[in-house]
């Protein structure tokens, strides 16, 4: 019967058109939640919760995407011949760093589709 | 018809020598002068009556802020907000530029990537500094990835450094590449339509082609100006939210 009430109630709340009850009494139980966690941390307010890769475009992170790779392998590249030109020890510096800067552009890449989570100064065992 | 010929520097006005390095007044300088005109005069103007029910002008600058504003705030959480202004400067700064770099005639100051380049070191400088002074050398586990098995941890950790390092190269390269290729665009299919006009009546019928191309690609130029300014605003938001959350 409660279950009902907050159906109803986020019904009422929720204004967009709901597809099913069921749903609606899980988003109810959801914002139920957060708002329970809100007072938890009253600190960190649960609507402006930071998100890591927050795109509500998909065409800025198409423009995202394009660029991360190619800087990578740039950087590996740069590295790579200031150290040869320094250290003299060419071609080693550059095939090393060429291949390194590689990995970095694909982390890159992968952290804007969202395929790795980013990193955070925290181990993820310590967040609440 | 040089497509190169548009993005040439000029001195307008040369105030002297340093190191041999002239010191001048640019056509550069002078369109980003322009901006900072046009984002006064919208920004101070338009809010001067401070309306309850906002005006034309004064929706378009407030409908700026709030944009700016929930960017920032779901990007970078409530914290976030005290780096506000620079977020802020920097959209409408790259969002004018770009926009009047559209006009005909017009210099497109992002076109150059020592302005981009030293845009994106400022947002990389600012992080950094930032994070530094926030978290002390406890910044540095940003490099280090938890969880990660202790004889890869080197080689992941040197492969962090150099994705960190990348940033303000996509950063800058990014905002540069698409400007400078959309204006060449133009100015190539543009030159196309002038070209197959001077060509007789079958020339001038062929011409409708890359007239039609470039009122597209005007439409897309505008879409990019505006997007180009909102990435480089996100990312500046997802830089800055690794500086101030240790947390998440």
């Amino acid at each position: 019967m409660a279950d009902k009430d907050r159906a109803d109630d986020a019904r009422k709340k929720g204004g967009r058109d709901q597809p099913s009850a069921e749903e609606a009494a899980l988003s109810a139980r959801l914002r139920d939640l957060g708002e329970r966690l809100g007072r938890h941390h009253p600190d960190r307010p649960s609507d402006s919760e930071p998100r890591p890769t927050a795109d509500p475009s998909a065409i800025a992170r198409g423009f995202r995407l394009s660029a991360e790779l190619v800087a990578g392998v740039l950087v590996g590249a740069g590295i790579g011949l200031l150290l040869d030109r320094w250290l003299g020890t060419s071609p080693l510096g550059m095939i090393v760093f060429l291949l390194l800067g590689f990995a970095a552009g694909v982390l890159n890449v992968m952290r804007v589709a969202g395929v790795v989570q980013p990193n955070r100064l925290d181990p993820p065992d310590k967040r609440q | 018809m040089d497509p190169i010929h548009q993005f040439q520097i000029k001195n307008l006005l040369t105030f002297g020598h340093i190191g041999g390095q002239e010191i001048a007044f640019t056509n550069s300088a002078l369109f980003m002068l322009i901006a900072l005109a046009v984002i006064a005069a919208l920004t101070i103007g338009a809010t001067a009556s401070r309306a309850l029910v906002p005006g034309r002008m004064q929706s378009v600058v407030e409908m700026s802020y709030e944009f700016v504003a929930d960017t920032l705030r779901s990007t970078a959480g409530s914290e976030g907000m005290k780096f506000f202004p620079l977020v802020f400067s920097l959209f409408m700064f790259i969002l004018v530029v770009n926009m009047i770099g559209l006009i005909p005639y017009t210099f497109t100051v992002t076109s150059h990537i020592i302005i981009t380049a030293s845009l994106a070191l400022l947002v990389f400088l600012t992080v950094i500094v930032y994070g530094f002074a926030k978290h002390g050398l406890h910044f540095f586990k940003l490099f280090v990835p938890s969880g990660v098995p202790i004889y890869i941890l080197p080689l992941v950790t040197f492969i962090e450094v150099l994705s960190f390092l990348s940033r303000p190269i996509s950063h800058s390269v990014r905002l540069f590449a698409n400007m400078l290729a959309g204006h060449i665009t133009l100015k190539v299919f543009g030159g196309f339509v002038v070209m197959l006009g001077g060509l007789g009546f079958l020339g001038s019928l062929g011409a409708i082609l890359p007239l039609g191309m470039t009122v597209a690609l005007t439409a897309l130029e505008l879409l990019v100006a505006f997007l180009q300014a909102y990435v480089f605003a996100i990312l500046t938001c997802i830089y800055i939210n690794d500086a101030i959350h240790p947390g998440h």
